[in-house]
């Protein structure tokens, strides 16, 4: 079985890219094989690059506040395009009263300040799609 | 022959009294770090300093290399500019704050843009979904500047501006709103961030490549110098540097070299080094390592002096003298029990009064949840007000000089920096060090590390890691919705329809035209400004002559 494909972007205007990296090599060195696509990527760039890299995950940082208009845009996307077996997860600073309308799109990882990477590599194994190989 | 050294004082307390107690119980740690993960002796005497020289590695505060302080009363004289970095929604929200904090005893003022400002984008471009008014103020045009200082009177105070590419448009419109108000430029006081290199290295909010963002930073030294001399045309910036995840010695190192590379360019765009250094001033964090903290400030006077001196030749006492704003570090804050942060908080902003920061912005709370309540951004500015009244560290200058631990590792800071900048200089500089990924992959590699030292539990983060606590309260926040959004995108509409925008076209080609010549930019973006430009304007007029920078992604 081939490894999990993760596609790590970071949405918007933002460039604090500390979280979108640490995380990207923590699921390397965990064995996943990651595409981190870079700053300022609009929810077209990033289904785009889900398709082309044919990931089984996508995981967006967002710390701006931005959360709202950008993750709902990149589920319905992922629908369009026939990806909804694509497992989505955030990582950021995201207001409590969020959580519930970013699970109600589809958002099934939410993952705040302080988490640990082991939770995240955990989750992503655990949620990905079942053709794909456990880590 | 065999000679032995005679025993120091030092091994012979180690001899006596450490190897029986280490006996008896040994130590919590094997090995002792800082933050950064320096290591650290249990102990420090004047052994630890084998020739230290008073007059040449210290000397008196006031006098040069100014390690002990560039002033010789300290804070007896003047306490630091507490300065708190606010901006959010729409410029009249960000006014009343303002003058909430005014009156609640801030002596500065300092703006917190909104991101699509910061990267030069109207409210209407498709990067800007969501994003107006969430980081900070929302400033489109002349407009919004002057409903943002409306009733402050810029003659008055002084204004810090966090702006970087768009630092020549935004300062532009800064003037005009302070004409208007019958200021006189040669006697206003503030400062623009205009520090690109850090964006390159490390906060990424850059528009053009890196050479023609060098050429508009040389073009605002040239216009103060003449226009507005006692502004602070750059504030050299470490702290984003460290919030990317650098250690102290890094953010130092990068900061200082960056510093550098910006006095080479006036230098090579023909302007006196005397001329426009002394208005560049620094920006450092304070983390949570107290004592690398307080060395690293004072390492930084140390070696500034040194290189305005020996390096770039400068002859005026105020090119020597190292000036730096403080903010304490965000990255520190928690989400997890979130009043922690204002003890983490305190720690690190007496830390910088250690260091003898000349301006200080303490962070709230509840900035790893949201933007800052008014309540928890008073809360901060109180910090630094029990600081300065009842803690008693003011009352002397650089209380901590000559403690054998502390000079020690100033040496050591010192020391590491200059490792850096050889490595740097052989690379050409720090465009060229940015050009190759240098500092980038500096910071990757350090913030790593970091991470798996907080998740093999080797750096406790209380609440986080340790001392955790199950089914926390929420905790209330300052939640920014879309009204600001619409106002703006209305305004932005509404300024189309009113303002003369033929005159827009032909100042925007005036910019085109200077931007391919030689002439100064700040002059024709005066004009832009004046006729109610956009920022987004000014900034894709730019982009069309000089193009837009990329970086390769490397994890």
């Amino acid at each position: 079985m081939r490894k999990i494909r993760v596609v790590i972007a970071k949405p918007g205007l933002d460039g604090h890219d500390r979280g979108a990296k640490v995380i990207a090599r923590a699921l390397r060195d965990a064995g996943m094989e990651v595409i981190y696509t870079g700053l300022r990527q609009t929810p077209e760039m990033i289904v785009a690059a889900a398709l082309q890299e044919d990931a089984d995950a996508i995981g967006l940082s967002i710390l701006s506040g931005a959360h709202m208009h950008i993750c709902p845009r990149v589920m319905e996307l992922l629908k369009e395009k026939g990806l909804d077996d694509v497992l989505v997860v955030i990582g950021g600073i995201i207001p409590d009263v969020d959580i519930p309308k970013l699970r109600s799109v589809g958002v099934k990882g939410i993952f705040l300040p302080g988490t640990p990477m082991q939770t995240i590599i955990d989750f992503v194994a655990a949620n990905v799609r079942s053709r794909v190989g456990q880590v | 022959m065999k000679t032995v050294a005679a025993e120091t004082e030092k091994q012979r307390w180690e001899r006596e009294q450490l190897e029986p107690a280490l006996k008896k119980s040994p130590e919590r740690r094997v090995s002792f770090t800082t933050i950064s993960g320096r290591p650290i002796d249990r102990l420090y005497t004047a052994d630890d300093l084998p020739g230290f020289d008073y007059a040449r590695d210290l000397n008196n505060p006031g006098e040069f290399p100014y390690t002990r302080g560039i002033h010789p009363t300290g804070y007896r004289g003047k306490l630091w500019t507490m300065r708190q970095f606010a901006g959010f929604g729409t410029p009249e929200e960000t006014n009343e704050r303002y003058k909430t904090l005014l009156k609640a005893g801030g002596t500065g003022l300092s703006v917190a843009f909104d991101l699509p400002t910061l990267m030069g984008r109207d409210p209407d471009h498709e990067l800007s979904l969501g994003e107006v008014g969430k980081c900070g103020v929302s400033i489109m045009s002349l407009a919004d500047m002057e409903r943002l200082f409306e009733g402050i009177d810029l003659g008055g105070i002084t204004t810090s501006m966090t702006i970087n590419s768009p630092a020549p448009m935004i300062f532009a419109m800064y003037l005009v709103v302070a004409e208007k108000q019958g200021a006189d430029w040669k006697t206003l006081s503030g400062t623009i961030q205009n520090d690109i290199l850090k964006e390159f290295i490390a906060q990424k909010e850059y528009i053009f490549p890196p050479r023609e963002s060098m050429r508009l930073i040389t073009d605002i030294f040239g216009f103060c110098t003449k226009e507005v001399p006692k502004w602070n045309t750059i504030s050299v910036s470490g702290y984003h540097i460290r919030e990317a995840g650098s250690t102290a010695l890094q953010e130092l190192a990068f900061t200082l070299r960056d510093g550098i590379e910006y006095v080479q360019y006036g230098v090579d765009a023909g302007l006196d080094v005397d001329s426009f250094a002394p208005q560049i001033s620094f920006f450092f964090n304070s983390h949570s390592d107290f004592f690398e903290e307080i060395a690293k400030y004072r390492a930084a006077r140390k070696i500034w002096a040194e290189v305005m001196r020996d390096r770039f030749g400068a002859k005026s006492e105020r090119s020597w003298k190292l000036r730096f704003h403080t903010q304490t570090a965000g990255v520190t804050l928690t989400a997890q029990q979130p009043y922690n942060n204002v003890v983490r908080t305190a720690l690190q902003a007496l830390a910088a009064v250690l260091g003898g920061t000349n301006s200080l912005h303490t962070n709230s709370l509840d900035e790893a949840l949201a933007l800052p309540t008014a309540e928890a951004a008073t809360l901060a500015l109180r910090t630094q007000q029990i600081i300065a009244a009842e803690s008693g560290v003011t009352n002397i200058v650089d209380p901590l000089g000559g403690s054998y631990f502390v000079e020690r590792l100033t040496l050591d800071m010192e020391r590491g920096a200059k490792e850096y900048f050889a490595i740097i200089d052989r690379m050409g500089g720090m465009v060229e060090a940015i050009e190759q990924g240098f500092p980038q992959k500096e910071i990757a590699e350090a913030s790593y590390v970091f991470q798996q030292a907080v998740e093999k539990r080797d750096k406790i983060i209380v609440g986080v890691n340790d001392f955790v606590q199950e089914d926390e309260p929420p905790h209330p926040i300052l939640y920014i919705d879309d009204t600001a959004s619409d106002t703006q995108l209305a305004r932005l509409r509404e300024l189309k329809k009113t303002r003369d925008n033929g005159r827009v076209r032909e100042t925007l080609d005036a910019l085109r035209q200077a931007a391919r010549g030689h002439e100064n930019t700040m002059y024709s973006l005066l004009d832009c400004v004046r006729a109610y430009a956009t920022v987004g304007e000014m900034c894709d007029a730019l982009r069309e002559v000089w193009g837009e920078y990329e970086e390769v992604p490397l994890i």
